[in-house]
């Protein structure tokens, strides 16, 4: 790897400006490294970081790859990483005005790492630093501990994809709505209001006493209002602690945590190694989870830009055609298929066109005729503040939900294309299912990123319950025992999985009670199923 | 050109990438899906994580190329087995990778894989339909068809083409690196020859042999050898004194080379016959499990016969026909009925019209759910016994559906009712179990049953 040449990096620095110009906001400092086919193919198990903590399946990632292109070229990375400063990576046959386009497709991804909400927890470090030191570590331990690092590695991986993602984001919201020391916090917004004795006046007074307090030598308001109300309340700080415990479990834990805290075998005090390794696995994953959760607003987003600051270039005249080749291969919709390129960038260029003409109000909303509706304008020319406000606060799930629209689906003859066998001749035929923007919109939130979700619980005996709330997905089966084991070696007792599995047997035997060998077009029939690991061994059975 | 009855297909392939759900669609999806480990290849669209800058903005792919610092296949499978004896079960499974190609040249290879086992959501359609509904774009209106993609590949042209086209049917190189894998990791057995009756002549050409004069490569150190000897008699080198390389001379005849000859090779040499109910009722699992074993088979067999092998195909449901490679053999699927006398006539026809027997081991594997719709089962005992009399070993797996709740099947009663494994013990094998609940472990312990 080796960064690009300065003829490059002056393009580059071009882009930047004219870009910041356009009011993207992002870090000035950036790192441009040229690649190569050997660095993609060791960078990619690591999701292009080149500093991840190593791990043995990575290398049978790169194998099963090796084997893939050869018959399958294709490349699953992204070209530019979060980190600070933001790194991307090129292929270095570009010609200029090529890199002119990806450098600013590259920059809008950046600002919108830099800007989105939901990238918040990944502004005040840097990635590449922080995974650093982590591989260190990790390979440290392995010297030490050896392959017990590596199951650790594996089966908190098995669950890494249930990290209290959003949990973690509301946490850092709390403490910023309220700034209140939390012990105050509890006593106003919890205890009192619990004490049914307690009225508004009674509440006000409360409030005034608070605030009268004043600080003396060597001690703090929060301590001198505490002592009063422990004085008072003898069992606050009892039913303090409780509600922290409940609270954390509500909100603010996620299986990985729980398993910290709560598991006999980690907790042995020689395993308190594995504390760290298990930490590692939960913040990469958590780093990695924005990321997951905005590829179609960040595809669209920098699409966007790409298109409409590369048209402004006066350094590229000439090469309109080039670029519109290739951009017309990114943006174009498929026949079949979800680009999120293409439907990201026309739904941000769709909602600029509608906000300019001032119909995110009431004003539009509130009409019917649609004669009126086409007309309506107010010339607002708040398209593009608006779509950065959107770039800030949305992600996929929400943009979609609250973008798509049947006027959005009509302009681009959007379609749900479904699937059926022609039995007669024996072809698997495509066909227009909907053009309707409910049945679009339900559609693709279905096949947005969506981990299953799942509660858990530990009972008298030490055992792991976890519960998976049903959303009409029954979890991969094939997946299921080897995921259990592994939680079973972390959690050091038995585990149980409450879930819901397609019951075939049901739907095979049919209405009509025939036993038939075609078991296609059957209303789904579910029923509940508890699996038990113990000892390595994983049984299920069938709850009726 | 897209017309409005395009048919869909793509080249590019999906990866996996963090957190990302694995599309398993559906299971009644005839094979392309792999048992092991899903490529997806019968997807034929893109979903929204499939997209990446560098495949649609660069346009870059890495080649294949040799990571010195990686593991080998080796190592990580001696540490797969480490992980079997700290009590979980294996992480690698082998999984196939098939690209069809239009010259018929369709090429598999056998790769190793991991999944990263996770609670996902099965994506599947639960209605057990075809595949869950995606976005399109288009004029077309609501119930319109836009595009339809055969289920069965294009026959007519390379019918009964046993050889010759497509080589070894693209089981190529890898095939026999995995068969040492087999053979050694998995601890298959090696072969059992019976007899030397199959050995075959053939011929080879190499550089081994040497020759004055004249040949393709100078061998320097003999040619310098001989100008030593020549020197000696001469008498322009004495023991006594330095030798002097100016006063040395070089006859025509001092040259060496290495010469192209002809080496006669001795050499077993094996066909096998793949047979596979492809009926109706095969579809989904039972067709998975058998087409894994077969492709596993396959390799070992290559490497115990050091790549001298043949394969030949065979599909049938009430008739069977030899299907040109792999890629059709795995990929057919039709809706019909069952006779499986109709596929082991066939393989005695190849046999007879091609006088395999005598030059050839012969090995016969059938794959199949049991089913057979004849009621007369005369025909087909009296054709397998004309198999076992000339094969070295004829294998049958019976990847039982999971509906099917008698306890045995049609075809496992009739072979045990013909007293066959007693009679052709050596010959003969019958492995059968439920499809659904196959896992690798039980496929790999079912190839030791068919070929021990």
């Amino acid at each position: 790897m080796e960064l690009i040449n300065q003829h490059t990096k002056k393009i580059m620095e071009g882009c930047k400006e004219r870009a910041s110009d356009a009011g993207l906001k992002f870090d000035k400092a950036t790192l441009e490294y040229m690649v190569t086919n050997t660095d993609l193919l060791e960078l990619s198990p690591k999701n292009m970081i080149p500093t991840l903590y190593d791990y043995w399946l990575q290398d049978i990632e790169v194998l099963r790859s090796k084997g893939e292109y050869e018959y399958y070229p294709n490349n699953p990375y992204e070209t530019v990483i979060n980190t600070r400063p933001a790194i991307s990576f090129y292929n270095n046959e570009n010609p200029d005005w090529m890199n002119v386009m990806i450098f600013y497709h590259v920059i809008a991804h950046v600002d919108f790492f830099q800007n989105n909400r939901f990238f918040e927890q990944t502004w005040d470090y840097d990635f590449k630093e922080k995974a650093l030191t982590e591989k260190r570590i990790v390979s440290k331990i392995r010297s030490q501990k050896g392959r017990a690092v590596d199951y650790i590695i594996e089966f908190t991986r098995g669950i890494d994809n249930l990290v209290g993602y959003f949990a973690s984001l509301k946490e850092k919201e709390d403490v910023e709505l309220f700034k209140l020391p939390e012990q105050i916090d509890y006593y106003f917004n919890h205890f009192i209001q619990n004490q049914t004795s307690f009225g508004m006046q009674m509440y006000l007074e409360e409030i005034e006493r608070y605030n009268k307090i004043e600080e003396i030598e060597g001690k703090t308001k929060e301590e001198l209002f505490l002592a009063l109300v422990n004085g008072k309340n003898p069992e606050f700080d009892d039913n303090f602690q409780k509600y922290k415990k409940e609270y954390k479990q509500k909100v603010g834990q996620d299986l990985i945590q729980f398993i910290l805290e709560e598991s006999s075998f980690i907790n042995k005090e020689e395993n308190i190694w594995m504390k760290s390794v298990i930490s590692i696995i939960r913040d990469t994953s958590l780093y990695f989870s924005p990321q997951i959760r905005t590829k179609i607003m960040n595809e669209g987003w920098a699409s966007y830009w790409h298109e409409k600051l590369f048209l402004k270039d006066e350094r590229i005249r000439g090469h309109e055609v080039g670029f519109a080749k290739v951009n017309a291969k990114v943006t174009s919709l498929s026949k079949v298929g979800l680009n999120p390129y293409a439907i990201g960038w026309r739904l941000f260029m769709h909602i600029e066109e509608l906000a300019n003409k001032g119909m995110y109000s009431y004003d539009f909303r509130r009409l019917n005729e649609i004669e009126q509706r086409k007309k309506f304008d107010t010339s607002s020319g708040k398209g593009n503040d608006f779509i950065f406000f959107i770039r800030e606060n949305y992600c996929d799930a929400t943009f979609l939900n609250t973008f798509i629209e049947q006027d959005f689906v009509d302009k681009y003859k959007l379609m749900v294309v479904g699937q059926r066998l022609n039995s007669v001749k024996n072809v698997k035929e495509y066909y227009v299912k909907s053009k309707k923007a409910k049945d679009y919109k339900s559609m693709i939130v279905n096949s947005l990123y969506h981990p299953p979700y799942i509660t858990f619980s530990k009972d008298n005996d030490g055992v792991l319950y976890l519960k998976h709330h049903f959303e009409g997905k029954e979890l991969l089966r094939d997946y299921i025992p080897n995921t259990l084991i592994g939680l079973e070696y972390l959690w050091g007792n038995k585990v149980n999985l409450e879930t819901m599995e397609l019951d075939w047997e049901k739907m095979s035997s049919g209405s009509d009670g025939i036993n038939t060998d075609d078991i296609t077009r059957h209303d789904p029939l579910f029923r509940k199923v508890i699996y038990t690991v113990e000892n390595k061994k994983v049984k299920k059975d069938v709850i009726n | 050109m897209q017309t409005k009855k395009n048919k869909i297909t793509s080249d590019l392939n999906v990866n996996q990438d963090i957190g990302r759900e694995p599309d398993h669609k559906n299971t009644n999806h005839p094979v392309s899906h792999d048992y092991i480990n899903t490529f997806e290849k019968d997807k034929n669209y893109f979903g929204f994580y499939d997209y990446r800058d560098f495949a649609f903005l660069l346009n870059f792919s890495p080649e294949n190329t040799t990571l010195s610092r990686l593991f080998t296949l080796d190592k990580l499978l001696e540490r797969d087995k480490i992980r079997e004896k700290d009590g979980f079960p294996r992480k690698i499974k082998l999984g196939k990778l098939v690209k069809p190609s239009k010259d018929g040249k369709d090429k598999a290879i056998i790769i190793p894989t991991a999944s990263e086992e996770k609670f996902y959501h099965w994506n599947g359609d639960p209605s057990g339909g075809d595949g869950s509904p995606t976005g399109g774009n288009g004029d077309e209106t609501e119930g319109e068809v836009i595009g339809e993609e055969p289920l069965r590949e294009d026959e007519g042209e390379g019918q009964g083409a046993g050889q010759g086209k497509g080589g070894q049917h693209g089981m190529g190189a890898e095939a026999y690196e995995i068969g040492r894998i087999l053979t050694e990791q998995f601890e298959l057995p090696n072969i059992k020859e019976k007899g030397k009756k199959t050995s075959l002549t053939k011929f080879s050409y190499e550089l081994t042999d040497k020759n004055r004069g004249h040949g393709q490569i100078l061998d320097k150190k003999s040619t310098l050898k001989r100008i030593v000897k020549t020197n000696l008699a001469l008498g322009n080198i004495t023991t006594d004194e330095e030798p002097d390389t100016s006063k040395m001379i070089i006859t025509p005849d001092d040259r060496m080379y290495h010469i192209l000859s002809r080496e006669r090779d001795f050499e077993s040499q094996a066909i096998v016959f793949f047979l596979r109910d492809y009926s109706g009722s095969m579809q989904g699992k039972p067709t998975e499990v058998i087409v894994t074993q077969h492709i596993y088979i396959n390799s070992w067999l290559v490497y115990q016969y050091k790549r001298q092998v043949v394969s030949r195909f065979i599909v049938h449901d009430t008739e069977a026909e030899e299907v040109p490679d792999f890629y059709t053999y795995f990929n057919k699927s039709v809706a019909g009925g069952t006779d499986v006398s109709s596929a082991y006539a066939l393989v005695n026809k190849i046999i007879e019209e091609e006088h395999l027997a005598r030059d050839y081991n012969i090995y016969v594997f059938h794959g199949t759910d049991g089913d057979d719709w004849k009621d007369d089962n005369s025909k087909v005992i009296e054709e397998l016994e004309k198999i076992l009399k000339y094969a070295s070993r004829v294998g049958i797996t019976i990847a039982e559906n999971n509906y099917s709740s008698r306890n045995s099947t049609v075809v496992e009663n009739y072979i045990k009712d013909s007293n066959f494994l007693e009679k052709y013990r050596d010959v003969l094998h019958l492995d059968s179990f439920v499809a659904a609940e196959a896992t690798e472990e039980r496929i790999i312990k079912s190839i030791k049953v068919l070929i021990s």
